[in-house]
């Protein structure tokens, strides 16, 4: 299966802004973290296809998982 | 801190400055003190750029002391936009050194008779008036540069540009930055509009001579303040987010989330998004010799703001912020860095807020006065505004207005101001703050994007109605409470996470002025100073249904989530229900 992963903000240094993940099936997000060793409290805003998700979340083939570190602003 | 300074612009043979103790409003700060005079001493019905109006600029109970992050300004009037009462909040210097000054406030009251324009000029050996006509339709760049060749560079200036002259209601009131730069605006509602009508171009501040305020116990405020910076800094958002990407690292995350108003709020992500991004702007920064951490006064340790050259290595703009960047960008459908840094330029050289003026330009895109993504057109229309066309003046009267006069349908507004970045289908909790702040549309009277969006203060699903009313009220009151300390908003996003750094932020308060406020103190005051404003906006004639966002909210869904606004009109009535 094939996952769109988007890194942003200090996430992406060092690795990519937006790339494709190829797998198993029966992936979850920590799956993903791991292979791109990115800790997982790095990761604190986890979105699949748009909607919050956490790290148990299972990705699908053909998903959009876009990650995080904490931001704010306003 | 012990002063308020009331200049009488109608008073007979000129106008006249009286200063007079506190009184009835010791205690008070920020929009504590801005609120309080206003309703107490404006006619709800009065005509906001009338002599009965009142331009109250007060910094916060923590200005001018040693405390980081105090560097926040209230203006506050009735406001020529949305007709009640009007907070507009700004950093910059001059809440730093108005404190220092001593004044608590500073109140422009009346009407001047003639025609004159006048600067206003405060140090440690009173205050002085003069009629300058030479600053007359100065850009507020030009007039703070001549500011400085007659004051020299110790000074700090509130001023408005052309559009405050001319009494538009997007007219911004500018606060010069630590380098004199007028790049940080008290924004929303007009307010620059009634400093106009004051016939006050400049009031030009210098703490020359003067020491920064003493706390009651110092040793108790240095440590709170060592407790408070050491929080800040610890905080992922305030100690790392912030300073590298500004206030713009929103835009991927909001455009992520489908909640990034596209084309005048049709869609919900813009394909243009990667372009104009925080970390897009960070690195164009950078590589052309300015760069994305800068502090908007001395004393900020956050240090969002930045600068950013042109393609030459010259100064264009301040990094213009999130709001300002998505209603030039997204909402008009324009991608390109450089004329977004021009935008903002010129709305903060003509002195008119960002949101509003954005807003606007998107919603005659849609009444077919230019093609959306037409970023010549969007500068050939501020530049219209700033000159005081005819085409200009509809421009600079908002987005209500300028709908109205282009026959479109779909005008963003909520009591006749502009809606900021941040649509309110996709999230849902932001739009019940929409909805009910006295102030009309706005995203810092109740940030509901820290918890719907950015899992700040712990989170509750944007999608769904169900939790936004308590969201929503329980924010609005602790930033009426922020409001009135002086202290950036941006604070929250550590003290709401972090226990021990809003205990610093109360020992703050406690250490200097002697107090022992808790947590419930904070929260009476919020309370207490949203009361008075929902008051004065039922005085002028406000009722539970301008509490509403416009009805396409409700019934045109967004993509990509394809959702429409869901809280029950009857829910949102109980938002001030404490």
């Amino acid at each position: 299966m094939q996952v769109t992963v988007k890194l942003f903000a200090s996430l992406s240094r060092g690795r990519f802004a937006v790339g494709v993940f190829d797998g198993e099936a029966a992936l979850t997000v920590r799956d993903i973290l791991a292979s791109l060793k990115i800790p997982e409290e790095e990761a604190s805003i986890i979105f699949i296809n748009g909607r919050h998700e956490d790290v148990d979340a299972a990705v699908r083939d053909g998903d959009t998982l876009a990650l995080f570190p904490p931001v704010g602003g306003g | 801190m012990d002063r308020i300074l009331r200049i009488n612009m109608g008073a007979e043979g000129g106008p006249k400055a009286q200063v007079e103790p506190l009184g009835e409003y010791a205690g008070l700060g920020g929009r504590g003190m801005t609120s309080s005079i206003i309703s107490r001493e404006v006619p709800p019905l009065c005509h906001p750029l009338g002599s009965e109006n009142k331009l109250v600029i007060a910094p916060g109970l923590l200005s001018g002391t040693g405390a980081a992050m105090s560097g926040r300004l209230s203006v506050g009037c009735k406001s020529p936009l949305t007709g009640g009462i009007k907070e507009a909040n700004s950093g910059g210097q001059p809440a730093q050194v108005l404190g220092r000054l001593g004044y608590a406030a500073i109140v422009l009251e009346g009407s001047p008779g003639g025609h004159d324009l006048y600067k206003v000029v405060i140090n440690k050996d009173g205050v002085r008036i003069e009629a300058d006509n030479s600053l007359r339709m100065l850009p507020n760049y030009d007039l703070v540069s001549k500011m400085r060749e007659q004051y020299g560079e110790r000074i700090a200036c509130i001023s408005i540009g052309p559009a405050g002259e001319m009494k538009m209601a997007a007219a911004s009131v500018a606060c010069t930055d630590p380098e004199l730069r007028p790049s940080r605006h008290a924004g929303r509602g007009g307010v620059g509009a009634v400093m106009g009508a004051k016939g006050v171009k400049v009031i030009v501040l210098d703490d020359t001579g003067l020491k920064t305020r003493q706390p009651r116990d110092l040793e108790k405020f240095r440590d709170a303040n060592k407790r408070f910076v050491e929080g800040l800094a610890r905080h992922p958002v305030t100690g790392q987010a912030l300073p590298a990407y500004g206030t713009n690292v929103l835009t991927n995350i909001i455009n992520e989330a489908g909640a990034y108003p596209t084309f005048n709020f049709k869609d919900g992500q813009f394909e243009g998004a990667s372009r104009i991004s925080g970390e897009t702007f960070a690195e164009l920064e950078t590589k052309r010799g300015a760069g994305p951490t800068h502090a908007c006064h001395r004393g900020c340790v956050i240090r969002c703001s930045g600068i950013f050259n042109d393609r030459d290595g010259k100064f264009l703009s301040k990094q213009p912020e999130y709001e300002t960047v998505w209603a030039h960008s997204g909402h008009c459908g324009i991608d390109d860095p450089d004329a977004i840094a021009m935008l903002d330029f010129l709305d903060d050289n003509y002195g008119l807020d960002t949101i509003e003026m954005g807003v606007t330009i998107g919603v005659v895109m849609q009444g077919g006065v230019a093609k959306f993504g037409d970023a010549r057109a969007a500068i050939d229309l501020v530049h219209e505004v700033g000159r005081g066309t005819p085409l200009g003046r509809v421009l600079g009267a908002g987005a209500a207005v300028a709908g109205k006069v282009f026959g479109v349908e779909k005008v963003p507004v909520v009591k006749g101001q502009a809606l900021p970045a941040y649509d309110p289908r996709a999230v849902q909790g932001i739009g019940v703050t929409y909805a009910t702040s006295p102030m009309g549309a706005d995203h810092t009277a109740g940030y509901c994007i820290a918890t719907n969006i950015l899992k700040s203060g712990g989170f509750v699903d944007p999608l769904k109605p169900e939790g936004q009313v308590d969201l929503s009220r329980n924010l609005q009151i602790a930033t009426a409470a922020i409001d009135a300390t002086g202290m950036c908003l941006f604070i929250a996003f550590a003290v709401l996470d972090q226990p021990d750094t809003f205990q610093a932020l109360l020992d703050l308060l406690n250490s200097f002025y002697g107090l022992e406020l808790t947590a419930d103190s904070v929260t009476a005051l919020g309370k207490n100073i949203l009361s008075m404003e929902r008051d004065f906006n039922s005085r002028a004639g406000f009722t539970k249904e301008h509490d509403r966002l416009p009805r396409f909210f409700s019934t045109d869904f967004l993509s990509p989530h394809n959702i429409s606004f869901m809280v029950k009109n009857e829910d949102l009535d109980r938002v001030f229900e404490w």
